[in-house]
């Protein structure tokens, strides 16, 4: 009877452990459906030219030509979401390194828990929130033109912010108190312990973190859809209407023709290995950093 | 802060500049940052008070009734959100009814079960998850998974529906209506997948933070790994298991490109799991740049996203204060 009880324990036990074990299957599942739809749909469609074209003359056929169809190419959206996103980075790198340094290095109280928490509380706000935040913020504050780069490139520093903020205070808090003690029995000024010891040392989870948020910008849609809207010509003026990579994606995937889909595999086969790319060099950065 | 001794031999002017290299650029540095870091709770509160007065135009003539009004036409002065937070609770309650079960099999299987050689890696494959952007789930969503949903799953989830109400003789409308593929069950389902890794992200570390003597204990007494698991770790790690489920019900409630493009785009409360709907988000991406001219629309939508803005804010406090502690001192800023 007992012997009976222990056996079924140990049973449901493997159950539990197997069922476990598919989870993750489940959830590597999709990963893999999107890493393997993309490239067999978009890995035929890049070239060099893709990347690099003048135009996104995506789909262009000349009439009576069906041979002359092409998908065109990317590289506007490319330029653009450079520009935009750098702009964004000119923005939040700044704001986020700066408040990140208050929170670690004078935000030890109540006020500096709170800003930290709200931060955080900031980077659950929905993307397309934040666009018309700044679609209202342009045109009932600022009564200016909002379709342009510059707007665009507002809401995704907002967007970026938080998070720049939060890993750089996480980063500085793990550089050893020793160190700025260290600085101050050399009789260094508290700021400038800061900037060329702390930030020195922990830079590489600042940069980490920094290249995170560019990554989640550079695959922004919702926002932009309400800010920079999107170009053919890419970057044109910072008070002109810009065409991103994402923003690119979402048209054409839903624009109905076949050369259109197959443009946006591509273009989303960019930018899903941009991202592994990075995601993966900002692990074995953050790695070496732990260890 | 350490104060250098006074000597007599220090004149006026090199005492001068010792407090300014000194204290004053201490403190103008202190200022500096201060003043971006109080920015950005500034910018949390602006987000309110800026679309609060942009709505305003909606709010005076309609106030809250927006919220269960049923009918959405614009050109004829309908401004109802009914169909919209419907929309968005249902497709959030899909998601987390999927994506928590097996958010918690990944977390109990990467920190209790499995070896740390296959629990890193692992961990590394679920996280990257999160780094695929949203459009790129939609447009996987529309060319993969809703084919599949339309020719296997939901006719399969019909049939049982029919055959539970003809089996009790009741009319319950789950998957009901016609199969189109797209719709806010398929949309729930993307969800799910976006918002796995961060439930099964907090909730493993989470399950971190339990000390081991926790295990060891149950283990001593004779526990399986499972029932150590049940009784010492899971019940010691609920309030933040319940955070990381709050945290990821803030990111359905929020996600808008990946619903946007699976969820038919319906402006009707939805009938059954298989209507095509809309939730807040997606009307907006949707819709606003067609009617962003007219001024009363414009605030409308405006209005959703201040109803939408302050729901997630919501959730987000309430799911931070219980995750607050647990991410603090596991150093998890880059969870998002």
């Amino acid at each position: 009877m007992k012997f009976d009880r222990d056996a079924r324990r140990r049973v449901f036990n493997w159950i539990v452990g197997v069922l476990c074990f598919l989870c993750v299957v489940a959830a590597l599942v999709p990963l893999l459906s999107i890493l393997y739809t993309a490239f067999i749909n978009g890995g035929h469609v890049l070239s060099l030219s893709f990347l690099v074209s003048k135009e996104n003359n995506v789909g262009v056929c000349f009439p009576g030509d069906p041979a002359s169809c092409s998908v065109g190419g990317i590289g506007p959206a490319l330029y653009g979401t450079g520009v935009v996103v750098g702009l964004a980075s000119l923005m939040s790198v700044p704001v986020g390194v700066l408040s990140g340094i208050y929170l670690s290095e004078y935000g030890r109280n109540a006020l500096g828990r709170s800003i930290s928490f709200f931060t955080d509380v900031m980077t659950g706000t929905p993307s397309i929130v934040v666009g018309l935040f700044v679609y209202a913020t342009f045109v009932y504050i600022a009564r200016t033109v909002v379709f342009s780069a510059l707007s665009g490139a507002v809401a995704l520093a907002i967007i970026m912010v938080p998070t720049i903020t939060r890993t750089t205070e996480e980063g500085l808090r793990l550089v050893p108190n020793t160190l700025r003690e260290g600085a101050y029995a050399l009789g260094i000024p508290r700021y400038r312990a800061v900037l060329q010891i702390v930030l020195s040392s922990g830079r590489s989870i600042v940069v980490t973190g920094v290249v995170l948020a560019v990554m989640r910008a550079a695959g922004e849609v919702a926002p932009l859809l309400v800010t920079a809207f999107g170009s053919s010509l890419g970057f044109t003026g910072v008070n002109e209407p810009a065409g991103l990579l994402g923003p690119l994606i979402f048209f054409d995937a839903t624009g109905g023709s076949s050369l259109l889909v197959s443009a946006a595999w591509g273009a989303s086969l960019v930018l899903i290995l941009l991202m592994l790319g990075i995601s993966l060099l900002a692990r074995i950065a953050l790695r070496n950093r732990f260890k | 802060m350490l104060r250098r001794p006074r000597t007599p031999g220090q004149t006026f002017f090199s005492r001068l500049r010792t407090f300014f290299r000194r204290r004053f650029l201490d403190l103008t540095f202190l200022g500096i940052t201060l003043a971006v870091a109080l920015g950005l709770l500034a910018l949390l509160t602006a987000f309110i008070l800026v679309l609060l007065n942009a709505s305003r135009l909606a709010i005076d003539r309609f106030g809250l009734a927006l919220l269960g009004e049923p009918r959405w036409a614009p050109s004829a002065g309908h401004f109802g959100f009914l169909p919209f937070i419907d929309g968005t609770l249902i497709t959030a309650a899909v998601g987390l009814v999927i994506a928590v079960p097996i958010s918690l099999g990944i977390a109990i299987f990467l920190s209790e079960l499995a070896p740390r050689w296959l629990s890193e890696p692992l961990g590394y494959l679920v996280e990257l998850l999160a780094a695929v952007p949203s459009v790129i789930f939609g447009f996987w969503g529309i060319f993969v998974l809703v084919p599949v949903m339309r020719t296997t799953i939901d006719p399969a989830l019909a049939s049982a529906n029919a055959s539970v109400n003809q089996a009790l003789h009741v009319n319950i409308p789950v998957f009901t209506g016609p199969i189109l593929g797209s719709g806010v069950l398929t949309a729930g389902v993307i969800l799910a997948v976006m918002i796995i890794p961060t439930i099964s992200a907090i909730s493993r570390e989470a399950l971190r933070a339990v000390p081991s003597p926790q295990r060891e204990a149950a283990f001593g007494l004779g526990a399986t790994q499972w029932e150590a698991t049940r009784i010492s770790v899971l019940s010691y790690a609920r309030i933040g298991i319940v955070g990381a489920i709050i945290l990821g019900l803030g990111r359905a409630v929020g996600e808008t490109m990946a619903v946007t493009m699976v969820i038919g785009n319906s402006d009707f409360v939805p009938t059954s799991l298989f209507s095509q709907g809309q939730t807040i988000a997606s009307l907006i991406a949707n819709e606003f740049l067609s009617t962003y001219s007219n001024p009363l629309t414009a605030s409308a939508f405006l209005e959703a996203a201040l109803v939408l803005l302050l729901i997630t804010l919501t959730i987000n406090i309430g799911a931070r204060l219980l995750v607050w502690r647990l991410v603090r001192s596991t150093g998890g800023g880059g969870i998002e």
